[in-house]
């Protein structure tokens, strides 16, 4: 199938004024088919460790045990899942946005099978015990100079496509895409530097509280401009296409784009409140932390005020559900980080599962389901057929939700239990629970009740493993870039 | 402001040039790091110095590597807040001048277990050992993984000249001396961890596993903070 967008006859200029190219689908969809693949593996991993927490026998000896695993579950979700899906986004929309192919084939072909390397080799080197300890940066040196060579010859890729643009204006999508692409360099770079040991093993140049307040630099603008900015970007494309309704409003996304971009990075301090990190710096990021919040909600009236009108769309569209879900999540984790940035609230979430509900809040909701919605947007048109099962989808978008609903209610509690027991004296003022153990064992069924819901969110993750796959194998057997023809431009 | 935001504004104008746009990203990108982080380098009363407060023996940055070779961090935070909970629980709260020779930081950032950061010689060697080897032995609720592994491999002795190379050159003020003496260093203080385990009838030919090591490791947690403590009270 080939969509022609040929002027009309009558401004139809000579053949030789027409400029004919095409856009580059394989990639899309092998960002896609990556995406849904590492997700399984990761959330695979994250139902794993969700066990070995109330039933320790799971650990299933030196090489899988809690401690190696963990990083391989938020690497394997953040980068591998998360990872593939914003440059599924990216790859499809900046073309067309663009109106151009990817600059060059090559460079996302060595994009895309180095990301998967990388992948691949954290998913060795984790479990065998190679790790920095730095979280989300847990990767030894080595597979961070590979990183860092692939992110540069995407985002060359990236600019020389921008350059090449026959459209005049970026459209918002592509600001958050630019802003994610810079970033991303500055803070991978910024806190990997690290002397050499050996092959694996390596010591950071900064220490102590310097190495803290580096880390947390990266590590909170990680979920900023790896989690927040390309998803952003991703909305602000696929809501408006599957809503078909234009964005709620431009000043709005100029003036939540900028705020944002500037904010986020102050904000890193507030996962070292009350530590040995001076004042001065947790109060200045709390304070941006509480900022932060109107950018952030900026987004998502942005993002639900595009439905005005749209509403009962709803009701036929998993594609919209998806993205109603996710960009409500994104809401109110939003709402729930400048909270727990506050001292006295941090205070009592620290160091508890109130901190990883709050994670899997955004994950799970945001994170996820945009990337659902966007798959099962994208399923039909890459593949050129219909979706396979509506009413799976369906179902998916029901077991995700009552899983995720599950795993933050018993983190929630699990949290909120735990923090107030450990603060608890007694009347003659000595601790309620002297013994730490009790306060574990307090709150083991609730790490049942997560595993629960993290196995019926892993649950929907397959269902949409077999509609993809059932999708793909009805799609015709050639799938041509669709191409295009428009007026040559005289470029100045 | 109007001008700008505007539908046919300045931004608009913005909008047609990526490499403008790209410029004034990185600099609003780099402002809010660089306030935050050039003043926590340069100024030398953010950071505190503890005189006490000295770098790892070699057996200790073995078992320390070991801590991060095992991930241990994702369950056990080593930095108590200042709350008279945390303070009855655990201990003195962390300082910033304790870290100064800790390349990476431990500070953790999720108490799936207890602190740590002041559990040097809080229980005996052989309490360690056991504990390792099977965490329900010692605390028959734990929900914490066995590491029986660390009692039969061998501990690495003859890295450790070079682990300490490398860690003076970001700063960790080994001497000469030190690198050289490394792996005796390193073989004298782990022999007197396994006598001492096997003196209180626990296993026997320790002394070249890596369990030593982490325990050496364990057992210093703190112990610096608390020589100065003690060391300002005779004052
Ligand atoms: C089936 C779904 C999932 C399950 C069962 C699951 C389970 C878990 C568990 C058990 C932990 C460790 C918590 C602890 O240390 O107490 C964890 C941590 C984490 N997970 Fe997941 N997870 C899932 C999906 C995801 C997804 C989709 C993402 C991101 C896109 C994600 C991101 C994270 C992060 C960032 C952490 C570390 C939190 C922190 O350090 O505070 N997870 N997860
Ligand atoms: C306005 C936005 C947000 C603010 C101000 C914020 C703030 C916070 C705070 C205060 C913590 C707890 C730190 C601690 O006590 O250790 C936290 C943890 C975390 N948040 Fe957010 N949050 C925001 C949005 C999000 C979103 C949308 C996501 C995910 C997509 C997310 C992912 C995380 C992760 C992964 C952690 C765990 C870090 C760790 O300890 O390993 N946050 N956030």
């Amino acid at each position: 199938m080939e969509t022609k967008a040929t002027p009309s006859a009558a401004t139809r200029p000579a053949p030789s004024a027409v400029d004919v190219f095409t856009y580059d689908e394989k990639i899309v969809r092998m960002f896609v088919l990556a995406t849904a693949i590492w997700g399984f593996v990761g959330m695979l991993v994250g139902v794993l460790i969700a066990l070995q927490l109330p039933f320790w026998p799971a650990n299933l000896g030196e090489y899988l045990t809690f401690g190696r695993l963990r990083p391989l579950h938020t690497n394997a979700v953040i980068f591998a899942f998360a990872g593939n899906s914003i440059f599924a986004a990216i790859y499809y929309s900046t073309q067309r946005l663009c109106k151009t192919r990817m600059f060059s084939d090559a460079m996302s072909r060595i994009h895309f099978w180095g990301w998967q390397a990388i992948i691949v080799a954290a998913a060795i080197t984790l479990p065998m015990g190679f790790t920095t300890s730095k979280e989300y940066a847990e990767l030894e040196w080595p597979v961070d100079v590979a990183i860092a060579v692939v992110w540069v010859i995407f985002a060359v890729n990236f600019f020389m496509t921008l350059k090449q643009r026959r459209e005049k204006h970026m459209y918002v999508a592509i600001w958050f895409y630019i802003a994610t692409i810079i970033t991303v360099a500055v803070l991978h770079i910024g806190n990997s530097l690290a002397i050499p040991v050996s092959l694996f093993k390596s010591y950071p140049i900064y220490a102590g509280v310097q190495d803290a307040m580096v880390q947390w630099w990266y590590g909170h603008n990680a979920v900023a401009f790896f989690l927040t900015t390309p998803f952003l970007g991703l909305m602000y494309y696929f809501l408006p296409k599957a809503a078909e309704r234009p964005v709620f409003s431009y000043r709005l996304s100029i003036v939540h784009f900028w705020s944002l971009v500037f904010i986020y990075i102050w904000a890193g301090p507030h996962h070292l409140n009350y530590t040995a990190l001076p004042e001065w710096a947790t109060t200045l990021g709390m304070t941006f932390s509480v900022m932060l919040w109107m950018p952030s909600w900026g987004g998502m009236i942005n993002g639900l005020f595009t439905l005005r009108g749209a509403w009962h769309k709803l009701r036929d569209s998993v594609v919209l559900k998806m993205f109603v879900i996710g960009i409500t999540f994104y809401g109110m984790s939003t709402f729930e980080g400048p909270m727990l940035s506050v001292k006295s609230v941090n205070a009592l979430s620290h160091y508890t599962d109130w901190t990883i509900g709050h994670v899997h809040a955004g994950a799970l909701g945001w994170n996820g389901f945009m990337t659902f919605g966007m798959i099962y947007w994208l399923l039909p048109r890459l593949w050129r057929t219909k979706l396979w099962s509506q009413r799976l989808a369906t179902t998916h978008f029901w077991i995700g939700t009552i899983g995720m609903l599950l795993y933050v209610m018993a983190m929630y509690s699990s949290g909120v239990t735990q923090g107030l027991m450990w603060r608890a004296f007694d009347e003659a003022g000595r601790l309620l629970y002297p013994d730490f153990m009790e306060t574990v064992v307090q709150i083991v069924p609730m790490y049942w009740v997560r595993l629960i819901g993290g196995t019926l969110y892993l649950t929907g993750v397959i269902l949409m493993g077999i509609n993809m796959y059932q999708t793909i194998k009805s799609a015709p057997k050639e799938l041509p870039d669709p191409s295009f023809a428009v007026p040559k431009v005289a470029t100045a | 402001m109007k001008r700008f935001i505007k539908t046919d504004g300045l931004h608009r104008k913005l909008e047609g040039w990526p490499l403008v746009f790209t410029i004034l990203v990185t600099i609003s990108i780099l402002v809010g790091g660089v306030v935050e982080f050039v003043p926590l380098v340069l100024v030398k009363s953010n950071v505190p110095r503890i005189a006490t407060v000295k770098p790892f023996t070699p057996l200790e940055v073995a078992g320390r590597d070991l801590y991060i070779r095992e991930g241990c961090n994702n369950c056990h935070s080593q930095m108590v807040r200042p709350f008279r909970h945390e303070l009855e629980r655990y201990g003195e709260y962390g300082k910033p001048g304790e870290t100064v020779y800790e390349h990476p930081f431990l500070w953790g950032s999720k108490r799936t277990g207890p602190d740590l950061s002041r559990v040097g010689g809080k229980y005996p060697n052989l309490w360690h050992v056991r504990h390792m080897q099977d965490p329900r032995s010692t605390s028959p609720r734990s929900i914490m993984p066995p590491y029986a592994w660390l009692l039969e491999k061998e501990l690495d002795f003859d890295i450790l000249p070079t682990k300490l190379r490398r860690l003076r050159a970001v700063g960790v003020p080994y001497s000469d001396e030190e690198i050289a003496r490394a792996v005796a260093d390193a073989q004298a203080q782990a022999r007197a961890i396994a006598a001492d385990v096997e003196a209180n009838k626990g296993p026997s030919g320790l002394e070249n596993k890596e369990i030593v090591a982490l325990v050496a490791f364990l057992q210093r947690l703190g112990m610096d903070l608390k020589a100065s403590t003690q060391a300002q009270a005779l004052h």
